[in-house]
């Protein structure tokens, strides 16, 4: 197994005062900790910082760490042989590394004792708004840690085939039954809990169920309240515009947007387009409509210093 | 092949009653009436016999908790915090 260098994880010296190992894993929760952070690789890192902490907040576990002495981190190493992993209580071993389980684990010890229900576990999904939309399955991988005859927790890997259902809005979390961590002593398992994340969309804007859509649409179409195909996530739909639409204005397709109950809408924001003056004859249209309307979109502003 | 297996969506339209939160989130009852008392969740429901909860209340009592655990803060600083964070989560959405 790797050496963990905790102090380094910590950002702090090895003779660092109880004080300043406190203080420095609380200003890198704030940094690190899944509920709060955007790092990308906030949970691993957390959870490194949550293990470091737990071993040198404790003056015996820290002085037993200490005792093992400095060595590089990710050295492979092995517990001495008079190595006791004994200090009781029960860990949650999904939220440690094998350096830690080895060292300070001691999960299973008094088995048959005691029975109890596994641990939950955490982590999340991202899947597209179309996969949202529809529901989708996804196959994970999932840490579990089984403990052997010798009560040493075996982490060991395994595949779920985990059904999403339609419905779900960013961030909200789904709960998968009993596939957290096993129990002990023939305790039930704990759950596993996933938060959803959405992947963003190329046309539609994910509000809650809302969607949104900037739709392009000719000068002509908003005038005259023409007939559009606008896309949505269930199949393309026609739009009547009403007559003299302007951009930035919006229109809603009710119960369009992800389906729940109610299900969301979709918005559609229209943006008119002008066309370019490719040639001579464009550009002598437009000097048309210029002699033609009496338009003045500034008209408010005049006067205006 | 592995089974397919059915994860259930944490959304408004599921209903846990006050024991379901509880076993869920590994909480007691008084916990939760604290949690109810706080504002940080709204049951439906007259008493407590009859509160009903919804899958984003099992979220945030489980956020709430890590919150309380892991920063050190009481209840009202962890349920100030959960604001906070879903404020800013909402307007980095919309940002987008």
């Amino acid at each position: 197994m790797e050496y963990k260098d905790y102090y380094q994880i910590m950002g702090v010296g090895r003779e660092a005062a109880a004080d300043d190992i406190k203080r420095a894993y609380r200003r890198l929760a704030r940094k690190f900790h899944p509920d709060v952070s955007k790092e990308k690789d906030a949970e691993a890192r957390f959870k490194e910082i949550g293990e470091a902490y737990e071993v040198l907040r404790d003056p015996e576990k820290r002085a037993a760490y200490d005792a093992l002495g400095a060595r590089k981190p990710g050295e492979d190493f092995r517990p001495p042989p008079d190595w006791e992993s004994d200090y009781g209580g029960r860990v949650d071993p999904n939220a440690h590394s094998d350096f830690f389980e080895q060292m300070f684990g001691g999960l299973g010890r008094g088995r048959g004792t005691f029975r109890s229900r596994g641990f939950d576990t955490a982590g999340h999904v991202e899947i597209t708004l179309e996969e949202a939309f529809r529901g989708t399955d996804r196959r994970l991988s999932v840490q579990r840690v089984a403990v052997d005859e010798r009560g040493h927790p075996q982490p060991a890997t395994q595949q779920l085939n985990v059904r999403i259902p339609a419905g779900v809005v960013d961030g909200q979390q789904i709960r998968v039954a009993a596939q957290g961590q096993p129990g002990v002593g023939g305790g039930p398992a704990g759950d596993l809990f996933l938060e959803v994340r959405l992947l963003p969309h190329r046309w539609f804007r994910a509000e809650g169920r809302d969607l949104s859509l900037d739709l392009p649409v000719t000068p002509w179409e908003a005038a005259l309240g023409e007939t559009v195909r606008v896309p949505t996530l269930g199949g393309r739909v026609d739009l009547k515009l009403p007559k003299g639409s302007q951009t930035d204005q919006q229109l809603r397709l009710k119960g369009r947007g992800l389906p729940g109950s109610p299900p969301g809408d979709q918005f559609v924001v229209l943006k008119i387009m002008v066309p370019p003056a490719a040639n001579s004859t464009d550009e002598a249209q437009y000097r048309q409509m210029a002699a033609t309307f009496a338009f003045n979109p500034r008209a408010a502003m005049e006067g205006a210093s | 092949m592995t089974d397919l297996i059915r994860a259930l969506l944490l959304d408004e339209s599921v209903e846990f009653s006050l024991a379901d939160l509880c076993s869920a989130c590994h909480v007691s009852e008084e916990l939760i009436v604290e949690i109810v008392a706080e504002g940080i969740v709204e049951p439906h429901g007259v008493d407590r016999a009859q509160w009903r909860f919804s899958g984003i209340a099992l979220t945030r009592v489980q956020r709430v908790m890590r919150l309380q655990q892991d920063f050190g803060v009481n209840l009202p600083g962890a349920a100030l915090a959960l604001e906070l964070l879903e404020e800013l989560e909402r307007l980095r959405r919309a940002q987008r």
